[in-house]
């Protein structure tokens, strides 16, 4: 079975994130930019299902800005087989929304026919937590999302997910997208021989025309603010004072 | 035209706080707010939901593809439904997150997840970047799906009972199927609705050690919360997590334990209205949310603190 891991290239996680003055994003120029660390954990399961012998072929497909490559190598130097980046996006500023990159991935998924969608649940710069459950339901596939394990059966996927009471384990059938979670695996490190050897894996560029996808935005922008700052408090000096303080002063217990 | 919000449902039962919290932000979009209970066995949920303020009507759709709230039956149902409604709301619970995207898709509108915010019936706020900015977006479609961070709206009140009316389910396509789930019982509070949280850090450095955690949230009648390292290092069970990724709460009392205060972390806990750190490092980031820090090695400083709240 063929396995399709959308990837996207987000602003790294150790980023102190700052708005623009004129509130219209984020500032993205000259930051650390990397791989979504939940795409990191849908690479590493793909792999291990090639390990383990469920999966034959892995695809890392990418969408926005041409520099998004780089993100597309470091899933092949983790050891996905290819890569298509599909070009929709001129400045970093631009996000494609879930409901277009799903369009856009709907069309890979027909013309490469994977059994196995796997991505992360969440993109951390949007935060969205939709593309997945987009994806399947545009395909009319069945969809298993917070992935904490993962088991392949024939013509089936058992996962178990992570949910507000606790964990449910649930039976789609396949082909289904999955998007991953935090505790699923602990994905590795690329070696640098394997990053060597990713420059010579096949990288396709292609645009959303070739695909027909309008990935015009739905949501306009109006503006971005930054939260207010919490002012840092006291320091107490003892547990004694502590109790005092919420007590007396805060009220709270 | 109508709102339909999509109630939050645990097992066959009615979750009244985060659909009560949903239904406020639902009665800010403009409209008639109807609440679709889908479940099975879930006439009793749906009385429950008559009597939230400001649900005009129930649907209730009950049949044994809702039982555990599996996506792809609820998103067909409320597509069939969909034709009466501008809004479809529902809580930025797992249940929520998982279905409204599907519901969006299927109609063809972008959706609008997490919102902390209505400005009108088609602009939103919703925090992006893990809290550290916050979007107002304008939505184009001529539906819109929402999903409604819990922590930021007040609980709708009670009324006089609505009426119920039973809707039809579609045939099950049987893309999934459930398996089994496991809950940890527990009599403490819930997480997102406890007005007062003890939270533990890699710091507790095990499973047992929780213990300490516990006894200082039994004194207080407190739930309990985790960081990503404690649930990741099998201290803690999964749903403890506070955090970008796992729950966002805002308790009147947040109490941060052995927790570094990475941003994700505070993502989910610091528009909490007291926050506590206690940390040995002074330098911790946790000390600049909190309005109370407390230095200190936590084996010592827990016990007493327990003890000291008598
Ligand atoms: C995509 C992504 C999503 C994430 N989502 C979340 C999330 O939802 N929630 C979350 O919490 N994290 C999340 N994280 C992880 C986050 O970045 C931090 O790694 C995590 O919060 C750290 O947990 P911690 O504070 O318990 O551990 P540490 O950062 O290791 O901090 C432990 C703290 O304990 C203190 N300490 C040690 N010993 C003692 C002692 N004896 N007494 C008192 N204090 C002591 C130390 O000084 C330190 O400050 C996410 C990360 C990523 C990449
Ligand atoms: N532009 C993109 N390119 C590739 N994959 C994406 C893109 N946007 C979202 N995804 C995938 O969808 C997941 C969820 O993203 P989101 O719905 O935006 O939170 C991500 O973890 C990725 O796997």
């Amino acid at each position: 079975m063929k396995v399709l891991v959308p990837v996207k290239r987000v602003i790294d996680y150790n980023v102190k994130v700052r708005v623009k003055a004129d509130g219209s994003g984020v500032d993205l120029a000259n930051v650390k930019m990397s791989m979504n660390p939940f795409d990191e954990i849908a690479v590493e399961e793909a792999i291990r299902l090639r390990e383990a012998g469920h999966a034959t072929e892995i695809v890392a497909v990418s969408i926005g800005v041409r520099q998004a490559q780089e993100t597309l190598r470091t899933a092949l130097a983790m050891g996905a087989d290819r890569a298509i980046l599909i070009e929709a996006a001129a400045t970093v500023e631009t996000d494609i929304e879930p409901l277009a990159v799903a369009k856009l991935l709907a069309k890979v998924v027909a013309d490469e026919a994977p059994g196995l969608v796997l991505m992360g649940k969440q993109a951390i710069d949007n935060d969205m937590n939709a593309t997945g459950q987009m994806l399947s339901a545009l395909l009319g596939w069945a969809q298993a999302t917070y992935a904490s394990k993962l088991e392949i059966e024939d013509g089936a996927a058992v996962v178990t997910r992570e949910v507000d009471g606790g964990l449910q384990t649930i039976r789609v059938k396949t082909p289904a997208v999955v998007t991953v979670d935090l505790r699923l695996n602990e994905p590795r490190y690329a070696s640098l021989p394997n990053i060597m050897k990713a420059k010579k894996k096949p990288l396709d560029v292609k645009t959303p025309a070739d695909y027909g996808v309008d990935v015009s935005p739905r949501l306009s922008i109006r503006t971005v603010t930054e939260p207010p700052v919490r002012q840092a408090g006291v320091k107490v000096g003892s547990v004694d004072e502590l109790v005092e303080k919420l007590r007396n002063e805060a009220g709270v217990i | 035209m109508a709102v339909l919000l999509i109630a939050e449902m645990s097992g066959s039962d009615l979750a009244a706080d985060a659909t009560a919290k949903a239904l406020t932000a639902a009665k800010a979009m403009g409209g008639d707010v109807h609440i679709l209970v889908a479940g099975e066995g879930c006439a009793g949920a749906a009385e429950a939901a008559a009597k939230l303020d400001g649900a005009a009507r129930v649907l209730c759709a009950d049949a044994r593809a809702f039982a555990h709230s599996l996506a792809e039956p609820i998103a067909d149902l409320v597509v069939s439904l969909a034709g009466a409604y501008e809004h479809i709301v529902a809580p930025a619970t797992v249940q929520g997150k998982n279905v409204c995207p599907r519901i969006a898709a299927l109609l063809d509108v972008m959706v609008i997840t997490d919102i902390s915010e209505v400005k009108g019936p088609d602009t939103f706020v919703r925090p992006i970047y893990a809290g550290n900015a916050f979007q107002e977006v304008t939505s184009a479609d001529a539906k819109k799906v929402v999903t409604v961070r819990t922590s930021t709206f007040e609980v709708a009140g009670a009324q006089a009972a609505a009426p119920v009316e039973a809707v039809a389910a579609p045939a099950d396509t049987g893309l999934s199927s459930w398996v089994e789930d496991t809950v940890a019982a527990s009599d403490r509070p819930e997480l997102t609705s406890a007005k007062v949280i003890v939270s533990g850090g890699r710091a507790i450095g095990s499973k047992e050690n929780f213990a300490i955690i516990e006894k200082v949230a039994d004194k207080l009648g407190a739930a309990i919360g985790a960081s990503r390292a404690a649930v990741d290092s099998g201290y803690a069970p999964n749903d403890w997590q506070v955090g970008q990724t796992g729950k966002v709460v805002a308790p009147d009392l947040y109490i941060a334990i052995g927790i570094s205060g990475a941003i994700q972390h505070l993502a989910g806990m610091k528009d909490s209205k007291v926050i506590v750190a206690i940390n040995k490092d002074e330098e911790a980031p946790i000390f600049q949310v909190a309005d109370y820090g407390l230095v200190a090695d936590l084996f010592d400083a827990v016990p007493e603190l327990e003890e000291k709240l008598g």
